[in-house]
């Protein structure tokens, strides 16, 4: 099982789990799989056509995966996955 | 031995070349910026620091006579490098080049004539920043860094960075970059200090409650800094002003909060050229990267949209350890200090993602993206167009 990064605005819906584990062979059959052990984390990464919200970066390891096979990204159960989304978050 | 005699000798041992050949040089040397960084010969006053200060070749590095073969394998690794030496008149630039060469150097010429010779053909020559003394002393740290020097110190104190914000972020940037000797320090901040800020904002004190940002800031840095000259922008920035806002400043330090802010700056420092340092924080997290335009990736590149509203959480509502603000600012002033002196590796093409409460530091790869709508493939500068970022970030004025 590949580990999962969860960052801080989602971890509500991991019961403030920073980091959990899930099994796939790809980006998209982790994300299937992370929907099932915390519903609704999916619709906060993907929108509706199931493809990743474009203010959501997921890294495979250090690689973003828009950069590699998109949802099709190949995971190891070696691998970290960050799901990194747009912060503003400055502080005038 | 006479002295006329050593001259003698040592003349016979070395090659000398003369201002014909070194004016050509210099010439070619002229990049785009004319900055001297382009091909050539590598070309050393060894006068003093008071015949330096008086004008120089342009192009040229000063290392007197007396530090030449204490500095000079620092400054010039190579051995076979090719070195012109000159003085006021040839002579010393002469013995330097026997110095030289039983240091091994195998390619050093002596500039017949010296630097007398350069001016009296009439032509151009610089002269450089001189500090004065309060300031050498309060840069010395920075100066005795053979990467910053007193050339990177003088670059620095005629620099200008604008922080967007003089809040979290703007702060610990606004007020290293102060102490580091920036020569202007702008703030962009249309709020005034609130007492909910000082836990964080340490430009702001609480006698200066109630008072505007930027003023704020401005009393801060004179009194940490006098040498920098503070401006105060108290507005917030949008597609009207921006433009006129930025085309001052060497480098732009991102901290705004909001999504519209970071388009804006992201596009408009594009447009004109600038360099961004971009942070931001939540909670216990902070990401810190560099955007160098159209050399490397763009905000763009990273969020091509923004989040809707209901997704973007503040800090307003989620909160922030102060001392965040602190390690992600500093990081910033670090960026912002590489860029200005062109030294070390940047942030481009990586952003960096502080975890206070694991203590760690991650780093992603963030590549250019040929698609990119502003920066991609046979995209230009000057086709970029602000739009209503607001309208962009669908967010409700």
């Amino acid at each position: 099982m590949a580990t999962i990064r969860i960052p801080t605005p989602l971890r509500k819906l991991t019961q403030g789990k920073e980091e959990v584990t899930a099994a796939g062979g790809t980006i998209g059959a982790l994300i299937a799989n992370l929907e099932s052990q915390f519903p609704g984390i999916k619709e906060r990464i993907c929108d509706e056509s199931g493809q990743v919200r474009r203010f959501v970066n997921i890294f495979a390891n250090d690689e973003d995966i828009r950069f590699l096979k998109n949802l099709d990204t190949p995971v190891k159960d070696t691998d970290e996955v960050s799901i990194v989304p747009a912060i503003a978050g400055g502080d005038y | 031995m006479s002295f006329g005699n050593l001259l003698k000798d040592v003349k016979a041992q070395i090659r000398e070349t003369d201002v014909e050949n070194v004016r050509k040089s210099v010439e070619a040397q002229k990049g785009p910026g004319g900055d001297g960084n382009g091909a050539g010969p590598i070309l050393i006053d060894v006068r003093e620091k008071d015949e330096w200060a008086e004008g120089y070749i342009p192009g040229a590095r000063s290392i007197p006579r007396g530090f030449l073969e204490l500095r000079i394998e620092d400054q010039v690794p190579e051995h076979g490098a090719e070195i012109v030496l000159y003085c006021a008149g040839g002579t010393r630039s002469a013995l330097a080049a026997k110095s030289l060469a039983d240091l091994g150097y195998t390619n050093v010429k002596s500039l017949a004539g010296g630097f007398t010779a350069w001016k009296r053909a009439g032509l151009k020559f610089d002269r450089p920043f001189v500090m004065t003394q309060e300031q050498s002393m309060r840069y010395a740290r920075h100066t005795m860094l053979p990467e910053v020097g007193d050339a990177g110190q003088a670059k620095l104190l005629q620099s200008r960075v604008l922080c967007l914000g003089a809040g979290g972020l703007g702060s610990p940037a606004g007020l290293y970059l102060a102490a580091a000797g920036v020569g202007t320090v702008g703030f962009v901040d249309d709020d005034v200090v609130d007492a909910s800020n000082l836990q964080r904002q340490i430009l702001h004190s609480t006698d200066r409650i109630g008072m505007s940002k930027v003023e704020s800031a401005k009393i801060a840095i004179s009194k940490l800094n006098p040498d920098v000259k503070v401006n105060t922008h108290q507005t917030r920035l949008s597609s009207d002003n921006v433009l006129d806002i930025i085309k001052d400043y060497d480098v732009i330090v991102d901290g705004a909060d909001n999504f519209p802010t970071r388009y804006l700056i992201n596009d408009a420092a594009l447009k004109l050229g600038k360099p961004v340092v971009d942070g931001s924080i939540y909670r216990f997290d902070g990401t810190v990267t560099t955007f160098l335009p159209f050399n490397g990736p763009c905000y763009r590149c990273f969020y091509p949209e923004p989040p809707p509203p209901d997704m973007a959480p503040s800090c307003q509502e989620a909160g922030v350890l102060g001392v965040l603000c602190g390690v992600i600012g500093s990081l910033q002033a670090v960026e912002a200090i590489k860029v200005l002196l062109g030294i070390g590796k940047t942030l481009s093409g990586r952003q960096l993602q502080f975890d206070a409460l694991a203590l760690k530091f991650r780093e992603f790869k963030r590549p250019h993206d040929p698609t990119c709508p502003v920066c991609g493939d046979g995209k230009k500068a000057e086709d970029i167009e602000l739009i209503d970022y607001q309208q962009f970030c669908n967010v409700r004025t």
